[in-house]
Formats: C-alpha cells, structure tokens, sequence
C-alpha cells in the first residue's frame, strides 16, 4: 500500500485531466490503475466528488469489471487463457501447472511478490492456443508448460 | 533498398515477430544490405507465424514460419531476392489456403502497412467514402440495405435496416459505436481488422456517421487487445492528420469526430446495451429492449451500433456496389464471412470465405484436421453460448438460416475445435461456469440459474463416475428443465443462449453424461 500524498496526487492528476470526458469513469479507472497498479478504496470518495457521482456508483464499477483492483498486485501479472480454444489443447492443465509452479492459487500473487496468476476469458489468440499474456502487454502462443517455466522465472528474477 | 513485411499482430508477437524483425534489422547492418522493414498485419495463416515477405521485382515472396535462429541462413540464401530456401513458400497469394479464399474485407489485411494512410488508399482504400460523400444519406442506406449486410457480430440483424432507423430518427446529437469488445473464445477476426487494417474499420464508421447523421464515434475496445489499442489509435491519428477525420471531412459539410475506450475485462460488454453502459462509464448492465438502442442508445441518443466486421465490410460495398457484394453468398447470408478455425486445429487461422462453405471444408481442407492428429469429436461455433457440433453434422454449410435450423449458430464466425479426448460434460458445466462468472447480474434466470447449472452439472458428472445411471438420467432431467427457464426467462443472450453448448452436448454425447442406453432417447429428445 501506498500512502495518502502519494496516491492522491496520482487521483487528482488524473481527474484534472479526465474529468470532463462523457462517461469517463471507465477511463478515469483505467488511467489511475496503470499508474498505481491499483484503485485505492480511500481514494473512491475522491473520485465520485469529482465526477458528481455517488460512492456506492463508483465502487459498484470497480467491483463489477474483473481489471479493477482495489489492492496491488505483484510486481507481474501474468494471464492464463482458460477459454475453449485453450481449453481444447491443455490450458487447464497449463492454470495448474503454473498454480503448482508458483504455489498459488488462481487471482493469487506468489510469495516473492513477483508474480499474480490471473485467469482470463480470451485473449484473441486462438489459432495460437494455448495463450497466455504477462502485463497487459506481452502475448505468448502455443504455450507449453516448459516455455511458461521460462517467462515465470524470468519475472520472478526481474525487478 | 529491399522492402520486408513482418506482422505486428499480436498472434505474430506471440510467437516471436518482434525478435525477427529486430534480428532482420541487426542483419541487414552487418551485412551492408538496404533493409526497409514493414510492420503489416497477420496474413491470417498463422500456423506459419512468423510469416516474413520480401518484395522483390517478382512479386511477393514468403518465409515461414521464422525463428530468430533462421535469419542468418536466410541472408544466406539471399531471401531479399527471394532466394530458395526450407522456409520458402513461394508467392503467398499462390498458398493454397489464401488462393482459395474470397478476401473483401480482409483484401488489405496482411499486405499493407496499417497504419499508413499513402499505402491504404494505394490499394483501393477510402473510396468508399468518396462515394459516399457524393451520395444522398438515404441512397447509402439503401446501397448497405441492398447488399444484404447482416451483423457480423452474431446477432445477425440487417445493418441497413438498423441505419435507416437512426437516420429517421430526428435529435440534436447521434453516435456511432462500434463494439469491438470481441469476447468470444475461437474469434478473433476483428482483432486482425483492428491491427491489420485499421483505416478499414475507421472509413466504414465515418461512412455510418454520414449515413445516418451521426458526427461522433466510439469504438469500444476490448482491454485484453493492448495491440489493437496501439494500432487503431495511430490510424485514427494519421487519418486525422489527412482530413479523413475531424471538423469536415475531406473538405465536405460533414464534421466525424472518433475515440477508442476500452472495457475492463467484462464479457456481457460484448451484449450493445451492456457496452452503452459501460461507454457511459456505468457498470455493463443488459437495459431492457425497447427502447431500440437505435432510436436510445447512448446517452439516451438515437446510436448506430456494429461489430468491427459489419462496419469493415461497408467500405468495399460502397466502392464495388451493393451487387457486388450480394452476390457472394447463399439464401438470405449475403456476401462473405471471415471464419477463424482455433483450438485443436492444425492450421489455425482466418478464413474469408462467401456462405455456403460446409464445416466439412473449413475442418478438413482448410484446416488439415486437429493439431494432434486424433480424429475430430466435436466443434463448436460461435463462441462460449453456441452450440457444440457433431462429426455427423459437418456438411452443415456457414449459413444463418441453416444454423439456426439445428438450434446452432453462427454467431461471429469462430470455430473451435476439439479432438476426441474431449469431455463434453465437462465442456457442459464450464458453459455454464462461465455464464455465472460473467452474468451481469440483473435477472434471476441467468444470474442463479447458471450457478445451480453449475451445481447440477457437477452432481451429472459425479454420478457418471459413480456409475449411477438413474442419478445420472434424474440430474439431467433436472438440468434440461433449468435451461429451458433460462432460454425463456433471460434479458439477454448471455443467459439466453448459455443453455444451447449444455443441450447440444446432452443431445449429441449423451454417454459423456453417463445415461444409461434405455435414456439415451428420451436425452436427446
């Protein structure tokens, strides 16, 4: 966790840049997790002042999109396709095998803090499957559970 | 200097395009060899990924699939000539998989760069919208009516019809929104438009907005697509820098204004009610219908919504004429459809093919069987909440109305397959996992039925492997009484459609659910 200065400075930021957009909670959201990792729940009443909403209106959205976090993650986010398409070549056995590899369980972030395993619904790779993606950002096809070893260990070993 | 194309699509990236494009460059240096390398779109064939071409005076010429530890040899055999080479695959469009198809909307995917306006309207890009701009609103509705463009996205509604309804609906402001929140797993042909030709997808909304009297977009964008993201917004950027975008454009009295927003990982966005919440920055819940979101959509707006492919469609029909594309086609499906064959496939990709291909086809002389080799057991077609399909019933042609006359669907094209170490009970309860994971929430039959779905699911296949036959037949019994109420009872197609995979399976593998032969009749009936 991160302490109040630090945070709100980030909301405040945010919202002076972003809160005249139409319907712009989404963006406001998106914008304010991908600088602090995470929605800190003291900085809701923040944000619903500044956009005229209530409470309750802007934590029912953070709760109900499965990207919003109301606390941080480890250092990596790492996103196991668990699809059919996926499922049709072994991704349930890919989500556990980097569950045993980590010792976690799935939406569970290791015990170096390095690494949270986060079930996904598609990532549009599915003439590549099984597929899996690290940060929001990096895409892997075919994945097999001796390549997933690899990336897991290189985040685990990246600051 | 020597032109070379490696994808920038995030299929290609996920097998290593970036690593052989950067090797290329560092290559091209050592070796004092003039390099130009392109960034373009996935050709779609993507067993081959990564998929390199050189243009050389001949054409054309293709390598693939390269891995970082093939680039010296290549240089070696002088593929900037298009040198021989075990990688060669000669000129693509001669690969029997791409020569077979019928590229319309997928024309530029694959040989153009993106995100460059110069190279789209080098090849045939905006002039659609020059025709258009010297066309009555009315006659371009007309032009997409009378091209028989149905939705792409699954619902399969008649694009024309729902834009003439905005453009006879008078307000003050009126949007067009293109979902682009491709949920469904095995599709991911809107995912290719958006990399691989994002100025398609810009000019046929730009197109709707002249149509219907709309001077603002939206695209909603799904967040597991950071690369489309970064694609569409560069086109956007460029096709602002040109006028094709912004106050008037090109020069005309119409003003189109358009932004990406991106979702956060909920599947009933994809449902357009549910993303016009969401756009409004709400949580994705299903409104109820009427008011039409063509008449109320956002902000309370008479709105235009389509999938990326219906829009990316409109382009080619308004440059070519409506007759053009209507005559692609079988009964009531019109045109082309862009199929991706996923999962357990050997040669995954995407497939532009008129309706009236058979799965047979598509499954087999396209797709070259399952990837590990055991014979086929089961497809299913149109994502999560589309039925699973038989061997028996693979002559069954990619048409709406045939679909649906099998109580499958078509849905957005994607097709996954599955080998026979499949087991459909499985597969049964995860479609109904799913539903409960996603449900948005707001009515009871999709909300608690998929969780009690789920529960019974669970008692089938334990009683299965019990060895419990009359359990077995009770349970699902049980389980076909749940999905009738919630294929009669659900807001949406979410809860709506989830029963179709579980009775599909039920119906078509009744052993996988552990009936005795006497039920087996009554099961399937």
């Amino acid at each position: 966790m991160i302490d109040r200065a630090a945070w709100l400075d980030t909301v405040n930021r945010v919202l002076g840049r972003l809160k005249t957009m139409p319907g712009g909670l989404l963006p406001v959201l998106h914008a304010i997790q991908e600088d602090l990792g995470y929605i800190p729940p003291e900085s809701v009443p923040v944000i619903a002042e500044a956009l005229n909403l209530s409470r309750a209106e802007v934590h029912g959205v953070i709760s109900f999109y499965h990207d919003f976090r109301s606390e941080p993650a480890g250092r990596h986010i790492v996103h196991v396709c668990r699809a059919e398409s996926c499922q049709s070549v072994g991704a349930e056995a890919l989500l556990a095998h980097a569950c045993d590899h980590l010792g976690v369980e799935v939406h569970g972030t290791s015990a170096d803090g390095a690494v949270t395993l986060e079930p996904v619904y598609c990532l549009g790779n599915c003439a590549l499957s099984p597929a899996v993606m690290v940060d929001h950002r990096d895409l892997y096809g075919r994945v097999t559970a001796d390549h997933l070893d690899v990336v897991l260990d290189s985040l685990r070993s990246s600051r | 200097m020597t032109r070379v194309y490696v994808p920038r699509d995030a299929g290609a990236l996920s097998v290593g395009a970036d690593g052989v494009a950067r090797g290329i460059a560092a290559e091209a240096v050592l070796r004092g060899s003039q390099v130009e390398i392109v960034r373009n779109g996935s050709r779609g064939l993507y067993w081959l990924e990564p998929f390199v071409e050189v243009d050389t005076p001949a054409g054309r010429v293709a390598y693939g699939p390269v891995g970082q530890g093939d680039i010296a040899s290549l240089f070696q055999a002088d593929f900037l000539n298009g040198g021989g080479h075990p990688l060669s695959l000669g000129k693509p469009e001669e690969i029997p998989y791409l020569a077979r198809q019928e590229r319309l909307t997928f024309a530029r995917v694959g040989i153009t760069d993106p995100v460059s306006v110069e190279d789209y309207e080098a090849n045939d890009g905006y002039r659609g919208l020059r025709r258009a701009l010297e066309m009555t609103p009315a006659a371009i509705v007309e032009a997409v009516t009378q091209s028989g463009l149905r939705g792409r996205g699954g619902a399969a509604f008649p694009t024309g019809i729902k834009w003439k309804t905005v453009l006879n609906t008078p307000a003050g402001q009126k949007y067009v929104v293109c979902n682009a929140d491709e949920g469904d797993s095995g599709t991911f042909s809107d995912r290719m438009v958006m990399e691989g030709d994002p100025l398609v997808l810009v000019e046929g909304m730009t197109i709707a907005g002249i149509a219907t009297g709309a001077n603002r977009g939206y695209i909603y964008l799904r967040s597991e697509y950071p690369h489309a993201l970064r694609a569409l917004n560069e086109a956007i950027a460029a096709a602002y820098a040109r006028g094709f975008l912004g106050a008037s454009v090109l020069g005309s009295a119409y003003a189109f204004d358009l932004e990406v927003r991106v979702g956060a990982g909920a599947y009933i966005c994809g449902e357009e009610t549910a993303m016009l919440e969401s756009l409004e920055g709400k949580r994705g819940m299903v409104r109820f219908k009427p008011p039409l979101p063509a008449i109320s959509g956002l902000f309370g707006q008479p709105t235009v919504i389509n999938n990326v492919i219906s829009f990316a469609s409109v382009p080619i029909i308004l440059d070519r004429g409506a007759e053009y594309y209507r005559d692609y086609g079988m009964g009531r499906s019109r045109g082309t459809l862009p199929i991706q064959l996923a999962g357990n496939i050997k040669h995954g990709g995407l497939v532009e093919k008129a309706f009236g291909v058979t799965l047979k086809e598509l499954l087999y002389d396209f797709g070259g069987g399952s990837r590990s080799g055991r014979p086929i057991r089961a497809v299913q077609v149109g994502g999560p909440l589309g039925a699973f399909i038989p061997q028996s019933q693979f002559d069954l042609p990619l048409d709406y109305e045939a679909f649906a006359a099998t109580n499958a669907m078509v849905g957005h094209g994607g097709i996954v397959v599955f080998d026979d170490t499949v087991d459909m009970a499985v597969m049964a309860r995860y479609a109904m996992e799913f539903c409960a994971i996603e449900s948005c929430g707001k009515c009871t039959p999709c909300r608690i039925g998929s969780i009690r779905g789920v529960e019974v699911m669970d008692r089938v296949i334990a009683a299965r492997e019990a060895r419990d036959p009359a359990e077995a037949a009770a349970s699902t019994a049980l389980l076909k009484d749940l999905c009738d109420t919630m294929l009669a009872g659900s807001l949406c197609a979410l809860g709506g459609m989830a029963p179709y995979p579980v009775l599909s399976a039920i119906q078509h593998f009744p052993v996988d659910f552990g009936l005795p032969a006497a039920e087996l009749a009554t099961a399937a009936g």
